[in-house]
């Protein structure tokens, strides 16, 4: 669906600050900020919570693991005891290795296949851009038309914390 | 950047005042026409990579009797090579996790390379245990698998095993590191392209970049990912080469059964991972321009790391070498003495002069900044780490328990030929990365910058905003 916003260009990550947080001081929602790069200390201002996908990897490594430790205790006690050497077959410290590397394979790539759902990436999806240099050299902030009250009150804030150019633009 | 930043620390991007700089600077081989250089070093690489793969190809029609092994050396040149080629991988980690981890900033320019390199390296080592295995058509034997083999399993206990399942973590763990470090990049490649109207070109890198628009909210995520990711890698470094010395140290073989080679294996991998970096970052700086973001300074942090970790393997070839004698066991100190004056000596010496006393030369300042000086060093240590893994191989096996199985080892072309056409396979590999992708990670390097100009587009789009405001006014 589309939506209508008001969009202020900063070249400046300072600027970018002053004006979320004035946005803030002012009750005015900032729908997001677009940047080349992470701009640290913003997300308080913009209510983002931070991400849950630690939690994620610990359960995906848990699940690793204690597969990794079900298949071989299984392999190895139940349906297949080797005996080689005469060393006992259900050899838990030998496990660890390999309960290790399926602990990581499994947080890894998990995490980052939630990481690709949740955000929602695929290969070969469109970006919807505010301005082609958002991922070079400048610094977007967005605000949802539909969320403002008072348009001239944030094009004033844009104005004062240095956006270079404010315009609308529909996404 | 917003926090408080003290004066005297080191710039680590230098002449650059704007964002776009460093975007036009990295892009700049990737936008223009490849020369003739690089079609030239690409395709000797190429053919180099072709005559590795024909003699593979000629190892697994004839079988493993064109190499030079026999019964009583049983690893001779490929395993050295898959020791020697993970090996090198470990740089590439270690810059991307572990320094990351430990907050250097000096990693982010850097990482990005050492990251493909390491895959790449990864894809060398990969080739060894596989094309050793004789009938490589039957390497899924090495996997767990349910199967009417006589339900045959495989062993878990086996360091072998343990290789199996850390190489393969290790690479797809590497490889979907180095991509998603990549996606933001790769972003920038596509905006710039279409800006440019170069359509293809966008579109390309546009599915590449899974629709990346680097919203706050994206970042937020994104930077926690990395992090989990580099924790999660840091440990998988150690644990991939420490499983690589057991594949050695759970033997009873003299020279090998020993419990430092997991620590002086890591430290060796690091040495050689980083005498690779050098050698690589020396030629792409120059090559495509990049003083100005892997700078004099990086280059010394990198020496500085190759004197650490040169200084620990010398550590280690010292307690081994002390070991052997004061444990009075009999064969264990022969082997030790015998690597060191027996046939196999030339070898020895060169691994030990590569290794542990050319890197002192990195304690002068000035041969740390002498790129040529640097450049030939780390040759030397690729050399050494080449020899440590060739000597600690066959000097172990070929004089074991048993006077009357003695037997020399020596490679035969096919071997040879194979090690030398992995050089052309990892080359022709960083060549086309070098090419088509960003080799320095534009985004991380522009959180790095401190001193910021307007840039010319944005005073631009300010004077004629200005000019539209007077027109209107009058």
């Amino acid at each position: 669906m589309e939506k209508n916003f008001l969009v202020g260009k900063f070249w400046n990550t300072e600027h970018v600050l002053d004006a979320v947080k004035k946005f803030q001081e002012k009750d005015i929602l900032v729908y997001d900020v677009y940047s080349p790069f992470p701009i640290h200390g913003i997300e308080p201002y913009l209510n983002i919570r931070r991400s849950r996908l630690a939690i994620a990897a610990f359960l995906l490594g848990l699940t690793g693991a204690t597969l990794a430790v079900t298949c071989m205790s299984l392999i190895y006690g139940v349906i297949w005891p080797m005996n080689i050497g005469g060393k006992p077959a259900l050899a838990f410290p030998d496990f660890v290795p390999i309960t290790f590397e399926a602990t990581v394979f499994f947080a890894c790539h998990g995490m980052v296949l939630t990481f690709f759902i949740v955000g929602q990436y695929w290969p070969g999806k469109k970006a919807k851009l505010f301005d082609d240099r958002q991922t070079d050299d400048v610094f977007v902030v967005a605000i949802d038309q539909a969320k403002l009250e008072n348009e001239e009150e944030a094009k004033e804030v844009f104005a004062q914390t240095g956006a270079y150019e404010i315009t609308k633009k529909t996404l | 950047m917003s926090h408080v930043r003290s004066p005297i620390r080191q710039e680590w991007v230098t002449n650059t005042d704007t964002y776009g700089k460093i975007t036009e600077d990295v892009v700049r081989p990737i936008e223009s026409k490849p020369n003739a250089m690089w079609l030239l070093f690409t395709a000797i690489s190429g053919l180099v990579m072709i005559m590795c793969f024909t003699l593979i190809g000629w190892t697994i029609y004839k079988g493993i009797g064109t190499w030079g092994l026999n019964k009583t050396v049983g690893w001779g040149f490929d395993i050295t090579n898959f020791v020697f080629w993970v090996g090198i991988g470990h740089a590439g980690t270690l810059i991307s996790a572990v320094l990351m981890l430990f907050r250097q900033e000096w990693r982010n320019s850097i990482n990005r390379a050492s990251e493909a390199m390491t895959i790449f390296a990864v894809f060398c080592a990969a080739l060894f245990p596989l094309i050793h295995m004789g009938r490589i058509w039957l390497a899924y034997f090495t996997l767990p698998l349910p199967n009417t083999r006589g339900s045959l399993w495989v062993n878990f206990n086996s360091p072998l095993l343990w290789d199996v399942f850390a190489i393969s973590t290790y690479l797809t763990v590497s490889l979907v590191f180095w991509y998603l470090g990549m996606i933001p990049d790769l972003a920038t490649i596509r905006d710039r392209m279409a800006r440019g109207g170069r359509k293809i070109a966008a579109y390309i890198y546009g599915a590449l970049a899974f629709g990346w628009e680097g919203s706050s909210r994206n970042w937020s995520r994104y930077e926690v990912i990395s992090l989990i990711l580099a924790g999660l890698a840091t440990p998988l470094v150690l644990s991939v080469h420490s499983i690589v010395s057991m594949d050695f140290a759970t033997a009873v073989i003299p020279g090998w059964h020993t419990t430092i080679f997991p620590p002086y294996f890591v430290a060796g991998a690091i040495f050689s991972g980083f005498g690779m970096v050098q050698t690589l970052m020396i030629v792409t700086r120059k090559v495509y321009k990049l003083e100005n973001y892997i700078t004099m300074d990086h280059m010394e942090s990198i020496a500085k790391i190759v004197i650490a970790t040169g200084s620990l393997v010398g550590l280690a070839y010292t307690t081994e070498f002390f070991t052997a004698y004061y444990s009075g066991a009999f064969f264990e100190r022969y082997i030790f003495i015998n690597r060191m004056f027996g046939p196999y000596s030339w070898a020895y010496w060169i691994m030990f002069t590569c290794n542990v006393i050319t890197p002192q030369l990195f304690w002068f300042r000035s041969i740390r900044r002498n790129m040529v000086l640097t450049f030939i060093i780390s040759i030397f240590v690729n050399v050494g780490m080449w020899f440590e893994r060739y000597v600690i191989i066959v000097t172990s096996l070929h004089r074991d328990y048993i006077t009357s199985s003695w037997a020399d080892y020596y490679p035969t072309w096919v071997e040879a030929g194979i090690f030398i056409g992995t050089f052309g396979f990892f080359m022709f590999l960083f060549f086309l990365f070098s090419k088509y992708l960003p080799v320095i990670n534009m985004f991380e390097v522009k959180t790095l910058m401190h001193h910021i100009k307007k840039p010319q587009h944005v005073i631009e789009t300010e004077a004629a905003l200005a000019a539209d405001a007077a027109r209107q006014d009058s």
